[in-house]
Order: C-alpha cells, then structure tokens, then sequence
C-alpha cells in the first residue's frame, strides 16, 4: 500500500540553521513540508513565494503550534498520494543566497514514502460508521474510504434505528442478521480513487458568492472499497472457529 | 516542487515500518526540535502509520525472512503486487489466497498448488502470538485423528 515517489524541489533555510549539518536541515523542512500532507501540485515560484510567506508569518508567531497547525491542513500531493515520511535524498544542487534574502536555496532531489493504494489492492482497516452513503472505514492514519450500498455484501439492509448496514446473509434456517458495527475490523478491496484539487480558488463575483450555497467540503484524496466477493467484510465473518 | 516518478518503487508494510520505527528512534534520540510546529504533522502522521503497522504480520518479520519468503516464491510463479500483499496480510486460508492472487482457477488447477503455497506463506512468515495457538491447537486434534493408522 505504500509506494516511493521521486520528487524534486527547491528547499529553503533560514540563516539561524546554518549551523547544523545541511542534510539534517533539509530532511527536517521536506518533512514538514510534506508529511502527512495532501496539498496540490503547484508551479515551483508559487511553491516558493507561499513558503516565504509561511516563513514570515512563522517567524512573527514564534512558531506557535496552533497557528502552524492552520497554516498545514492534512494535504496530499495531486495525483500521487498521502505523504508520510522521506525515505532518502538522492542528490543536492549547490546551495545558492539571493540578494535580499539571507536564507539559502538548495535544489533537492528526493525519495519520499507515500500512501497509495494499488487498485484491486486488498486492505484491512477499521469500521468508523455507517450513514446512507455506505460504509465508513479508516486506517487510521487515513480516513476517507467508503464502502458504497452496491459493493456491500447483497442483500444488504440500512438499519435506521441503529444507524448501521446489515447483512442479511441467507442459510436453511433463514436469513441471519450480521451487523457491521464501528471499531470492527474489516477486510475489503479497492475499487477506486479520487483525487480533488482543493486548492483556493480566485473571488468570485458578488451575486455567484450570494447565490452559491456553502461549498462541500471534500476529502483530497478518497478511496472507494468493495466487500461483494467471498472473504471480504467483517474478519469475524470468516475466520474457521 | 515536481514530482518526477510517482510510482519509482513499491514498499513492503515492513520496509515502511521498520523506517518509521528507525526514524522514531533517530527523533527520540536528538531530543529538541521535536514539538514544534511543523513537527506535529510528521509526529502524527509517523504514530498513526506504527499503531496501524503494529498490528499487521509485518511487525514480527525481517529481512532475513523477506528474503527467504521470496525465493521460495519463485516457484508458484506470482506477480510482484500478488507476492507483495500475501508478505504484508499473511492469508491463513484458501478463500483469502483467492482474493489476493488472480485467477487461481486457471493458473492453479490442482487444489494441492493452493495447498502449497498457503503451507510455504504459513511456515515461513511468523504469525501473530494468538493465531499461532489457534493453529497449534487445530494441528494437534489433526494429528491425534490421524495417529493409529
């Protein structure tokens, strides 16, 4: 489920780190940059003048951890995957210090570990809950994938008073009742994966602003799982007892 | 930034976690930038990837095991992606060695290949603590049935 992905980006260090071996300072800022990330692609001059401006707003906050907490919602990278840590720098440029700018600015090629599922990939995750949509499963450290009513082992029933999709698994003896509850663990493929481009978009006009209802808010990355074939769903469904 | 190769390499659950643990260590070790701000995602991300790899067969493996996992796979001739998930969840059963390996009614037409391979997954990844006395109990009755010949 996790796959290594080749980037390469220009990563900048503030003068007060200079003091500090360039490999250990560059691995820091690439992790904070992309850990646990799911941001858009963007043009390496928008990259860096947004990182300037971070590091400016930083500064004047004295790295509080609240305000930086804002500043990096959970992003992903577009098209690639839920970043989770660096795995090794393969080359660095020289280092160059701009006029005005006391910081350096190095080129990096890097490695980086990142959470992408391939399709038709089995995975073992966590019931979350259950609303009309389907099933909500989690890795925990990822949460946004849905089990849809069709890919739900058939027939399968949405159990309103209790909030939870049953299944209801037929025998000689009659239909049983398998009830797939939060905190279960669940075994299920993926299906499909959704990438959206959450990145702000320009003002709009004033009457589109008025007219238009609150924006949905949207999972970057989300996957789409199935539990329709034989051995998929509740590990207690099918373990030999 | 740019990405240049977005699918370089596939990773093992156990590579991924051995990296982490190692990462974690190196943290621990160097003490103070730990806690600040931009930290906290790498943190998070880096504690819940080890809760959930934690709890996978890969937390008893090493290399020496991958190692041997593979080069006895050679002979149930499977694609990297099949390999790759029986190393990471462990199939215990025929149903789950299905799942995960295409099309096992053309490519393994006797019900002792399946056999096979489900034996060499078993006997060569180390399994949980708990399964390994579910299974240890399941072989003993076996064995007592098929004792007096």
């Amino acid at each position: 489920m996790f796959v290594l992905v080749e980037m390469v980006d220009t990563v900048r260090i503030p003068p007060w780190q200079f003091d500090r071996k360039l490999n250990d300072s560059i691995a820091e800022e690439l992790n904070k940059k992309l850990a646990n990330k799911m941001g858009k692609l963007r043009l390496r001059q928008a990259v860096s003048e947004w990182w300037s401006w971070h590091w400016k707003l930083a500064l004047s906050c004295h790295h509080d951890p609240a305000l930086a907490r804002a500043l990096h919602p959970s992003k992903v990278v577009y098209n690639v995957g839920l970043c989770i840590c660096l795995f090794d720098i393969t080359r660095l440029e020289d280092s160059y210090v701009f006029p005005g700018d006391g910081a350096s600015h190095t080129k990096v090629h890097f490695r980086y570990v990142v959470f992408h599922p391939f399709l038709d990939e089995i995975l073992i995750g966590k019931i979350k809950g259950c609303s009309p949509e389907g099933v909500h499963v989690s890795l925990g450290f990822f949460d946004d994938i849905l089990i849809p009513p069709e890919s739900l082992q058939q027939p399968a029933k949405f159990d309103e008073a209790e909030q939870v999709w049953v299944w209801e698994y037929e025998t000689e003896e009659g239909a049983h009742d398998l009830y797939m509850d939060t905190g279960e663990d669940i075994r299920f493929r993926v299906v499909d994966e959704s990438f959206v481009d959450t990145s702000p978009t320009g003002p709009r006009s004033a009457e589109a602003a008025a007219s238009e209802e609150q924006p949905r808010k949207e999972a970057p990355y989300s996957l789409v799982g199935s539990i329709i074939e034989p051995g998929l769903g509740l590990l207690s469904w099918w373990t030999n007892s | 930034m740019e990405v240049k190769d977005a699918n370089s390499a596939l990773l093992s659950n156990y590579e991924v976690f051995q990296l982490l643990t190692d990462l974690k260590e190196q943290r621990k070790e160097s003490g103070k930038m730990k806690h600040s701000a931009g930290q906290q995602n790498l943190n998070t991300i880096t504690y819940e990837t080890l809760k959930y790899l934690s709890k996978t067969p890969c937390r008893h493996q090493s290399p020496e095991i991958v190692r041997e996992f593979l080069t006895a796979m050679k002979s149930h001739r499977l694609t990297k992606a099949e390999k790759l998930q029986l190393l990471n969840h462990r199939p215990m059963t025929a149903v789950e060695i299905q799942l995960m390996v295409e099309e096992t009614e053309e490519r393994f037409t006797e019900e002792e290949q399946i056999e096979a391979l489900l034996h060499t997954v078993t006997s060569i990844l180390p399994a949980e603590p708990e399964a390994e006395q579910r299974t240890g109990a399941s072989s003993a009755e076996a064995m007592d049935e098929e004792g007096p010949a």
